[in-house]
């Protein structure tokens, strides 16, 4: 590899780590929630399904009226869902001990989902407990919609172009501003169903109701350890899930989930570059030592083919002289016998001569 | 070169293309002024359809072919495999084009796409992971393909610099193509409670990277065969030489790359103890998926390989293809929501699909100009043995 060429890969391979994102390091680290983080406590022994709670959300966050009327009380046999008008409903089950009611809005996740998965950061965690969104960053991929667990945060798609997220705020800005003292569905409950308060607190209050009347409650408060713990809590009388509250969802917060692939991101852009420069390194040598042997090995045939032909050369002359000489040898006998025999014959005319 | 200019413009093909375009550019009025609510089946609990199933997740994997094909040639030194190069880097590049394109139309605020990368940055997304590979891998693929265009236009000097950047690129290309590719896998890895326990998994990141590399081989195969009948006069002798060379090549690359997929799949479902729902409905679909589009075209791309069967192997690479597709649906719709009741689970309007085969279509169309001009299937005659 040239130098300038190495120099390129190790740049390449600094500008590709540094663009890693940022990871939650496995240092040991957890986030136990806001020390002084508030919450809901919800009681569904308690809960009537008057639905007080949906008028009054749907009142202090100016939502648009909805098709029926808060006091028409038969909506509540169908399983609803929060919409894009509705940041809280109350839907009613078929319990062993009789007809449960169950209030269902933002659980306001200790460490949220819809916050760690939003990639312009439009949702916040704040110290008072509530997760809150910024409708001016949103996008509007929607996949804080599909990371939460609890499927609340809604969307406006009759919007064409600047469709929001909805979901409940835990009334943030209208305690921060002073206007409310509590969420507005906790002040208009009639039946103390809803306690605001510290969470802290809202799990002792929740320990206490258990132990005062065991045979009434689940022994379990839902949301301080699912996905990681929540500030809404839940208590009930029927099991969980038949009150349309998953327990199947575990303990593990999302972004504990997410944390071990986004850990690869940086491993995968600092060491590929080395590894790929390597093979590439590798295949090149490869080739370079393939041709340098080939080379060598043509010149190693060539100089061979030459050696033997000049052999082959040599041999040929050497016989070629041989003939030459043997050729030579014998025209001259042939010569000299044909002188000695033409010598016999004129002696022999010679004698006849005399003889007559 | 160009005869199509020659031609007239009403052939079946362009009559196809015209009415599919236009179809398209209904629903895109429709799409921004009446909302997303309008023309799609979207709702509350099911926020993601097919512009996310097939042009997103769909759309990234079958790209794949542009960082296969190129580091096969210029990293793992295969050089016969040269003249796939440019064609593989053509369709990735308008592969990821098109993506981009098709998200304007889904997310809800399509002119803040620019955010993530460059207003608020959300980096524990893995999202933003996405988007930001995503960038980088179009401009990247950008200066892959712009030497094509400048050939085109003579432009010498501009081609040459950037030629000269090919293995930088190519490096760079799969660092990013591993993982975008990888996090688009991942996710869904904050859904556990939602995707069927056969698909979901914590190796879901894995499990798209590896898919992906024979969707791109398949996908290179697959589209080879498609050009060749209406582009052959535009393919040079090297081209018509490498051809056979390329898909038996990438026939036997793509068979390991299935066999790694297949062993992947397993261990995913190993890994939490998943067998018991092999019983079920799901593990039915689930096999279905796994034997016949991984397991069948990974054997039948080796026998294709070894006997020398182009035909068997064009077939298999249609095969996997599917598979793939087949794949991606499967997690981010048939098992997404598994648990909620029929009602409450999403199809997609014949707005939606007709909006995918728009995209695919203005995709087709600029490839048929990209191809009938500029040196893809051919090397510039000025520009021989430069490389």
């Amino acid at each position: 590899m040239k130098r300038r060429q190495f120099l390129g890969l190790l740049g390449a391979a600094g500008i590709t780590a540094t663009l890693g994102t940022e990871a939650q390091a496995a240092t040991g680290h957890t986030f136990d929630g806001y020390p002084n983080a508030k919450g809901v406590l919800f009681d569904s022994t308690r809960c009537i399904g008057c639905r007080k709670c949906e008028a009054a959300c749907n009142k202090v966050n100016k939502l648009p009226a909805p098709a029926k009327p808060f006091d028409d009380l038969k909506v509540l046999g169908n399983e609803r869902r929060t919409d894009a008008k509705a940041y809280t409903v109350v839907n009613k089950y078929a319990g062993k001990k009789g007809p449960a009611f169950r209030k269902i809005q933002c659980n306001h996740c200790m460490e949220p989902a819809c916050a760690s998965v939003c990639f312009v950061r439009a949702f916040t965690k704040n110290p008072d407990g509530s997760v809150t969104y910024d409708a001016s960053l949103c996008v509007g991929c929607r996949y804080c919609m599909v990371a939460c667990p609890f499927n609340i945060p809604a969307y406006e798609y009759s919007d064409p172009l600047t469709p929001r997220v909805m979901k409940c705020t835990m009334c943030h800005d209208q305690i921060k501003k002073g206007e409310l003292t509590a969420p507005g569905c906790v002040g208009a409950c009639p039946k103390e169903a809803l306690v605001y308060g510290k969470r802290k607190d809202l799990i002792e209050i929740a320990r206490e109701r258990i132990k005062r009347n065991p045979e009434r409650y689940q022994d379990h408060v839902y949301g301080e350890k699912e996905m990681g713990g929540t500030n809404w809590l839940y208590l009930s009388g029927e099991e969980f899930k038949d009150i349309g509250l998953r327990e199947d969802l575990g303990n593990v917060s999302v972004p504990t989930m997410t944390s071990g692939p986004l850990s690869v991101v940086p491993m995968v852009a600092a060491l590929w570059p080395a590894l790929l420069g390597g093979v590439w390194a590798m295949n090149k040598r490869k080739e370079k030592v393939a041709a340098d042997e080939q080379k060598a090995a043509v010149r190693a045939a060539k100089a061979e083919v030459k050696a033997e032909a000049a052999a082959k050369l040599a041999k040929e002359l050497e016989k070629a002289e041989k003939d030459k000489a043997q050729a030579i040898e014998r025209e001259v006998k042939r010569a000299l016998e044909e002188a000695a025999a033409a010598q016999k014959e004129a002696a022999a005319a010679n004698k006849d001569e005399e003889g007559a | 070169m160009s005869t199509e200019n020659n031609k007239t413009l009403f052939t079946p093909a362009n009559i196809i293309t015209g009415i599919f375009l236009a179809i398209g550019l209904v629903i895109t009025v429709l799409r921004f002024t009446k909302g997303l609510g309008y023309v799609t089946n979207l709702d509350d609990n099911n926020p993601w359809g097919i512009w996310i199933s097939f042009d997103l997740l769909c759309g990234v994997a079958l790209a794949a072919g542009g960082y296969t094909t190129s580091s096969a040639c210029y990293l793992f030194g295969m050089k016969k495999y040269h003249s796939a190069v440019r064609p593989a880097i053509l369709t990735a590049f308008l592969g990821y084009s098109l993506v981009v394109f098709a998200l304007h139309y889904d997310v809800g605020r399509p002119y803040r796409l620019v955010y993530p990368l460059f207003v608020s940055p959300g980096t524990t997304s893995l999202l933003f992971e996405v988007g930001l590979c995503v960038f980088l891998y179009v401009t990247v693929l950008a200066i892959e393909f712009s030497p094509a265009m400048f050939e085109w236009l003579g432009m010498k000097n501009l081609r040459n610099k950037i030629h000269k950047l090919t293995l930088a690129l190519t490096v760079f290309g799969v660092v990013l193509s591993t993982l975008h590719q990888s996090s688009l896998g991942a996710l869904y890895i904050a859904v556990p409670s939602k995707i069927h326990p056969l698909w979901y998994s914590p190796y879901l990141a894995v499990l798209f990277f590896v898919s992906s590399i024979p969707a791109g081989l398949s996908m290179v195969i697959f589209e080879g065969t498609l050009a060749h009948k209406p582009w052959h006069h535009m393919m040079d002798k090297t081209h018509l030489d490498e051809h056979e060379g390329v898909i038996l090549g990438f026939a036997r690359g793509a068979s390991i790359a299935l066999a790694a997929y297949f062993c992947v799949k397993l261990v995913a479902v190993a890994y939490d103890n998943n067998w018991h729902y092999l019983a079920t409905g799901w593990g039915a679909w689930w096999l279905l998926e796994v034997l016949g589009f991984v397991a069948l075209p990974s054997l039948l791309y080796a026998i294709g390989s070894r006997e020398k069967n182009i035909k068997l192997i064009k077939w298999t690479a249609a095969l996997t293809v599917f598979g793939i597709i087949l794949n991606r649906f499967n997690v981010s719709i048939v098992a997404f929501n598994w648990q909620l009741p029929a009602s409450q689970r999403y199809f997609p309007s014949w707005m939606e699909i007709g909006i995918s085969i728009f995209v695919v279509t203005v995709g087709v169309t600029v490839y048929r100009f990209i191809v009938s001009r500029m040196p893809i299937f051919f090397e510039h005659p000025e520009y021989k043995d430069a490389h």
